[in-house]
């Protein structure tokens, strides 16, 4: 009796996904991206693409982690040749670092836009195109309707939307994960000298029908990496220690 | 087929413009004159001045005598330039391609145009209400050429349109000043009692050469259809270009979306035949007051694909002014390139910058927000950050250099380099703390320094000792240190980027 309670709540949780956008990749293709532990904090196990991200950022340094983290997804949502839009109002994006994130360069296309209303147009109808692989967008402000329009977007084309919200004031949107990366002192393997390999910490503060969670990675030969292991971070306050020490 | 071509005369080009300028004037005797050897002479005289026998070249002075309440208005040298370049744009509602024939005429190349009008009489007939409802007095001839039409349109009694294959025929009872030769020739032909072209049609190449020259034969030959003559359009006509006239003028936003619609689809059908794409087209029209509206639009990648170029155009039709209304709309496909078919795949895989879907996408953001927001980049070889990349100008443009990968380089660079304090140790260690914005930062762990030199061949300056470096917080930025360490304190600390 127990099980087969068990057994309806999953499958009318399976029957509910695909109508709150979320639709589990068809026969047996994995998901483009492999986030390792991050995985299971997702409804089906495995990363959501043809959906809108949000990530939260205060300060370019912020912005700096934040670009490399999404860099990092877009060169796995771009290996078949894929093409991505960049949309911001003031471009700070350095084309050549794109490389060490695995993207070739040329294949981003850059629009600048004015304002935030061009950026929000700008960014549906780029989204409403399937031949893109993923569309990064760079706003501040981003109300429940205009994210609700995105996220209808998506739907329809299953493209990636990825969008970076610097300093943000709005906090209710219809995105269907919530990020924050910030940076981490970097891990160094063997006492090797010098900066290492980038290293973030990435907090998914919202996730839809997913558990949040938070969890230190790196950034190594072209592919996320985990420093440490999955769930709550501990290994910060221990490296401060080190620092100030 | 056959070439058509009419000659418009305008008979009093200059006064009829005094006339339509100053409607007073109308019914009156007045003349212009212009100064020439100390003396006013007349250069055109109104039709009432000519009643009463004044006519050009003659003194103003003996004009007056002739008509006492006579008006001279001062002659303007370039008029007649200037009158019949507008007039022949205006003319283009009749056909694309229009030439000024100085000092008084028009001559309209109107190969595959009567047609439209319902055959040649109906379309001289057109042509020649239109002008006289501006005000001009006009005769005109349509014939298979320029000669025999110039002839009709002023030694002919009335404008009439010559048949096909019938011009010579035309020509025979006109008199020898209509074939277009100097003055001096017609009056030696006059002299020998040649009056008539008839006379002379029949008569050998060789004796007519040797007597009245080789620019004689030339035109009499032109006027038969022997020798080829060209005219100079004051347009070129566009080589794809779609044209659409109105019986009614047009002034509703619908009405000038329908029109576009079907020259957009019939310049789309023409280039897909000839598997070419459109880059850049115009949309004009040309209001029924002479003025002319346009709309301009640029595509990333050559299209034929009518419904996108619509979308395109579509937009920017609200900013068209109908004005009292459009007569013609005409489309100009400015630029033309070769388009590369697309294969469609069996197996969906992402096709990139090539895809079309793309290209209209861009197109459509260009269009809507202006030139100029879309960029994309391609490595350049250069070592200097700021030039190590440039923009690339289309979507299929590829470069042979490489992107360098072998340093590390910061995701956000700061578009110009911002000073800050630092305090590092001599000579060649990375800095201790910096500040930025007023936030001081203690540096943890670093790498460099990296020297990038100046190129001197562009730019003169200071090198640049790059250093990666990691603060306390575990933020990661790109410093350098501008010029060596001397005594002079000439050298400078700045951050240029964020590392991921």
């Amino acid at each position: 009796m127990v099980a087969s309670k068990a057994n309806i709540i999953a499958q009318l949780q399976k029957a509910i996904l695909p109508l709150q956008g979320i639709k589990s990749i068809a026969g047996n293709q994995a998901s483009p991206i492999d986030l390792g532990p991050i995985n299971h904090a997702f409804p089906n196990g495995s990363f959501i693409t043809g959906a809108v991200h949000e990530f939260f950022c205060n300060g370019p340094e912020d912005a700096a982690s934040t670009g490399g983290f999404i860099t990092g997804l877009l060169a796995s949502l771009m290996k078949n040749n894929g093409a991505a839009i960049w949309i911001s109002a003031s471009r700070t994006i350095f084309p050549p670092a794109l490389l060490s994130f695995g993207i070739t360069p040329d294949k981003i296309i850059f629009i600048d836009c004015r304002n935030e209303k061009e950026i929000l147009w700008t960014m549906e109808e780029a989204l409403k195109c399937d031949g893109l692989s993923a569309v990064v967008g760079e706003t501040q402000e981003l109300g429940f309707t205009a994210s609700r329009r995105l996220q209808l977007a998506v739907e329809q084309s299953r493209v990636t939307g990825f969008v970076i919200r610097l300093n943000p004031r709005n906090l209710s949107t219809a995105c269907v994960t919530r990020w924050k990366i910030t940076s981490l002192a970097a891990v160094l393997h063997n006492n090797m000298p010098g900066v290492g390999f980038p290293c973030w910490k990435v907090e998914l503060l919202k996730v839809r029908n997913g558990k949040p969670g938070s969890w230190q990675v790196e950034w190594v030969n072209k592919r996320f990496k985990h420093a440490a292991k999955a769930g709550p971070m501990i290994a910060i306050p221990s490296n401060q220690k080190m620092k100030t020490g | 087929m056959s070439k058509r071509y009419i000659s418009i005369w305008f008979r009093q080009l200059k006064t009829d413009w005094f006339i339509i300028r100053q409607p007073l004037l109308f019914n009156t005797a007045f003349v212009l004159s212009e100064a020439s050897h100390g003396r006013m002479i007349i250069t055109a005289a109104s039709p009432a001045a000519q009643s009463e026998g004044i006519h050009t070249g003659l003194l103003v002075a003996d004009a007056r005598a002739i008509s006492s309440s006579l008006q001279v208005f001062d002659d303007i040298t370039d008029l007649p330039d200037k009158l019949l370049s507008r007039l022949a744009e205006w003319c283009i509602r009749f056909t694309p391609s229009v030439s000024i024939d100085l000092p008084d005429g028009l001559i309209l190349d109107v190969t595959g145009c009567p047609h439209l009008w319902g055959g040649d009489g109906l379309y001289l007939e057109a042509i020649i209400k239109r002008l006289k409802e501006r005000g001009y007095q006009v005769s005109a001839g349509m014939a298979d050429t320029i000669g025999t039409s110039w002839a009709i349109a002023r030694y002919a009694k009335e404008s009439f349109t010559v048949e096909s294959g019938k011009h010579t025929e035309a020509l025979l009872p006109l008199p020898v000043a209509s074939l277009r030769i100097e003055t001096e020739i017609v009056d030696r032909l006059n002299k020998l009692g040649l009056r008539q072209t008839g006379q002379i049609i029949g008569m050998p190449r060789n004796v007519l050469k040797r007597r009245f020259g080789q620019s004689f034969i030339k035109r009499l030959y032109q006027a038969m259809g022997l020798e080829e003559e060209t005219i100079y359009p004051v347009q070129p006509p566009e080589p794809y270009q779609e044209r659409l006239p109105c019986l009614e003028p047009i002034v509703t936003a619908t009405g000038i979306e329908i029109a576009l619609q079907k020259l957009i689809e019939t310049l789309c059908h023409r280039l897909q035949q000839e598997a070419k794409g459109l880059r850049v087209a115009k949309f004009k029209c040309y209001r029924v007051d002479g003025k002319m509206e346009m709309i301009e639009t640029g595509t990333n990648r050559a299209t034929h694909h009518a419904a996108h170029l619509f979308k395109l155009l579509e937009e920017k039709i609200a900013t068209i002014e109908p004005g009292l209304g459009i007569e013609l709309f005409v489309l100009d496909g400015l630029k033309i390139e070769d388009v590369v078919p697309f294969q469609e795949k069996l197996w969906k895989l992402d096709s990139g910058l090539a895809d079309i879907q793309l290209s209209e996408l861009l197109d459509r953001i260009e269009s809507k927000m202006g030139a100029g927001r879309i960029h994309r980049y391609l490595p350049d070889e250069h070592y200097w950050p700021e030039r190590s990349f440039k923009p690339a100008s289309s979507l299929d443009e590829t470069t042979t250099s490489n992107w360098k990968v072998e340093n590390r380089r910061p995701l956000q660079l700061l578009a110009k380099p911002a000073l800050i304090e630092v305090t590092a140790p001599v000579p060649d260690y990375p800095p201790m703390l910096f500040r930025y914005k007023g936030i001081l930062h203690k540096i943890i762990k670093a790498d460099g320094p990296e020297r990038i030199e100046q190129e001197w061949w562009i730019q003169e300056g200071q090198h640049r000792d790059y250093y990666c470096v990691e603060d306390e917080k575990g933020c990661r930025y790109w410093l350098f240190r501008s010029g060596h360490y001397t005594s002079e304190k000439l050298y400078q600390w700045f951050i240029h980027g964020f590392f991921a």
